[in-house]
């Protein structure tokens, strides 16, 4: 998803001809900043008006490469702005000259030329320098006559030429190395310039939390309810008969015995069937094993009941909040089952890690993929219970497979490592 | 027998005591916290021990984790494990030492007498003895991945109950069957799965429950 800069060499190649397309795309920031700055001078004559909603749209659009670029070269997350305003002609016009967003976006276009246009542009003029030293002198210094200073070397007989010729692979090695470096220092700034304003943060972060502690109630609700109407059709119902069935069983004791003993042996079916009916409920609610051991071995007992082969990695530190816990379980549960059920897979693999304040769960089949986010497949339900943590999903199912889900919540681990004693999964 | 019991509900505890106590079992300690069970399988050194999974303090796998470590203490010590459920992990991590000496309950089994002194009495023998709960999930998973397909549905029967850890004779009680067509039926299955089949009970469940684990 995700592309990191890599290892040598490949990673800081990368680095360098994104340095040299950054650098370049300055000048097309700065040309549309000017555009639509230039736009805005015409504001007081009608022109401006009708020009500034679509000069505006392709500068937000601009700016937005440089924010997924962020992301997906360095991992720096830039969350962006809302929209621009929607609307008509005129009225467009006054609507984003009163978006925040629109006027950040006129900020940056001015800036980045000078500031990440500049930095980006420092390891290209080291490599192309270098270059031109390492491979270029040796053949022309001689043309080029007795002043020919190359760096702080002056070209003038072979071993100088060599000399040269050393320093420019140096200012080569210097750019490579340094182009990483650089890259994610543009990234920085890029965010510093381009995220979203601290107040539309808090904004959006209140909304979500509105509308998730909506589907929390909601969910809860609903939860009460089933649990409610489970033991009032499962074991209450059944405790009911079973005192019934005491009853007649008592009345008959001395009149016929044989069929006391037939009603004792019911009731003792019922009794036992009233006790599956408790269990089955607190495993709904919460699994038992998920308290004793935690998140490691109750994903590792869902394995062993799963038909498929299903390999359990477990690189947890400890355990969790218990929501958080329940949450991971729960979606796991499901993922597990949908692949048992559509995917039409063999093997399973479950990955369960934590790192960087985040708890990550793998859920890979080998299967035939084409699984719809949107579907039936309760993929929805699984991600709106995440949605409750801060949990997100993320659904890879190309047709033919494989199939990865990928579940990411945000979270402290707590207590020490407590887990299985065998350690197998 | 000398038999040291861990039950945190007292009502269950004092039932269980007097049925020990009316099969002839001598309950030489009855706790009802983990720390407790671990000092008396310790000092006690009885020839079989009752243990329920969920004990205080901590009221998680408490209960199973003093049993374990007994056992490592001192090997095949037998332990018969009681639970509000059954959880295959759990099984399996009982199950794994191979020594057998094993038992694992669902609570409820308690209340069937005649059968919960019978398994108390094959674990304290070196026997092994699973919950048909779990031998259920187990068949279950083993049918879904085809690898009991050749069995006839008699066979299957036969099978769940040498799982569960009945001997022949058992087995002849519970099917009303003959015990040549149950020694028929266990070499059958033993041919048709391919598992080394073995006259001592103990060894036989466990190559049955290592089959159906894989």
């Amino acid at each position: 998803m995700r592309g990191q800069a890599g290892g040598w060499p490949d990673g800081t190649v990368r680095a360098l001809l994104r340095c040299q397309l950054l650098s370049l795309y300055a000048f097309a920031v700065t040309a549309l900043g000017a555009l639509v700055v230039g736009v805005m001078l015409l504001l007081p004559v009608g022109l401006g008006r009708s020009l500034l909603p679509g000069a505006a749209r392709r500068l937000r659009r601009l700016s937005d490469r440089y924010r997924s670029w962020a992301t997906d070269w360095t991992g720096t997350r830039i969350s962006p702005p809302d929209p621009l305003p929607e609307g008509e002609g005129r009225q467009r016009a006054g609507a984003v000259l009163a978006d925040e967003g629109f006027w950040q976006d006129v900020r940056w276009s001015w800036l980045e030329p000078w500031v990440g246009g500049l930095l980006v542009a420092v390891p290209p003029t080291l490599a192309g320098f270098g270059l031109f030293g390492a491979l270029v002198q040796p053949f022309v210094w001689r043309l080029l006559g007795p002043d020919n200073w190359y760096a702080f070397v002056l070209v003038d007989s072979t071993p100088s030429m060599l000399a040269a010729a050393v320093l420019g692979l140096l200012f080569v090695a210097a750019g490579l190395r340094l182009a990483p470096a650089v890259l994610g220092l543009h990234a920085r700034w890029t965010r510093k310039v381009l995220a979203a304003p601290y107040t539309t943060e808090l904004v959006r972060r209140v909304e979500h939390l509105t509308d998730t502690r909506a589907e929390v109630l909601d969910a809860q609700a609903a939860e009460l309810r089933r649990i409610e109407r489970d033991l009032h059709d499962g074991a209450q119902a059944r405790l009911v008969a079973l005192g019934m069935t005491l009853d007649a069983a008592t009345r008959l004791l001395d009149s016929d015995p044989a069929a006391a003993r037939d009603l004792l042996r019911e009731v003792r079916a019922s009794s036992a069937r009233a006790l599956q009916d408790l269990r089955d409920l607190v495993h709904g609610i919460h699994p038992p094993i998920l308290t004793d051991r935690g998140l490691g071995d109750a994903v590792r007992s869902l394995a062993l009941d799963c038909f498929l082969d299903t390999h359990v990695t477990v690189e947890l530190p400890g355990r969790f909040p218990a929501p958080v816990e329940a949450a991971a379980y729960f979606a796991v549960a499901e993922l597990l089952a949908n692949a048992a059920k559509h995917g039409g897979g063999r093997e399973v693999t479950i990955r369960l890690a934590h790192a960087g304040g985040t708890l990550t769960a793998t859920v890979a089949d080998d299967g035939r993929g084409g699984a719809d986010p949107g579907g039936g497949s309760g993929l929805r339900g699984v991600a709106r219970r995440l949605s409750t943590v801060d949990g997100t999903l993320v659904l890879h199912s190309p047709p033919g497979g494989p199939t990865t889900v990928t579940l990411e919540i945000p979270c402290a681990s707590s207590s020490p490592k407590t887990s299985s004693c065998s350690g197998t999964g | 027998m000398r038999v040291v019991l861990a039950e945190d509900l007292f009502l269950l505890r004092d039932g269980l005591i007097r049925t020990l106590r009316e099969h002839g079992f001598e309950v030489v300690a009855a706790v009802d916290n983990g720390p407790d069970l671990r000092r008396a399988l310790h000092e006690q050194e009885p020839d079989v021990a009752v243990v329920d999974v969920r004990l205080p303090p901590s009221f998680t796998d408490e209960g199973l984790r003093a049993a374990l470590e007994a056992r490592r203490a001192r090997p095949a010590l037998p332990v018969l494990v009681l639970s509000q459920y059954v959880d295959r992990l759990y099984a399996r991590e009982l199950l794994a030492d191979g020594r057998g000496a094993i038992g694992y309950l669902l609570k409820d089994r308690v209340t069937r007498t005649e059968q919960f002194v019978d398994a108390v009495r094959t674990v304290a023998g070196g026997g092994t003895v699973m919950d048909p709960q779990v031998i259920a999930k187990l068949l279950a998973r083993g049918d879904a991945r085809g690898s009991t397909a050749e069995l006839t549905p008699r066979e299957h029967e036969v099978l769940r109950l040498m799982a569960e850890g009945r001997s022949n004779a058992a087995i002849t009680r519970a099917l009303h069957i003959s015990e040549s067509a149950v020694a028929k039926h266990t070499a059958s299955i033993f041919a048709k799965l391919r598992i080394e089949s073995s006259a001592d009970d103990n060894r036989r469940v466990l190559a049955v429950l290592a089959h159906l684990e894989r």
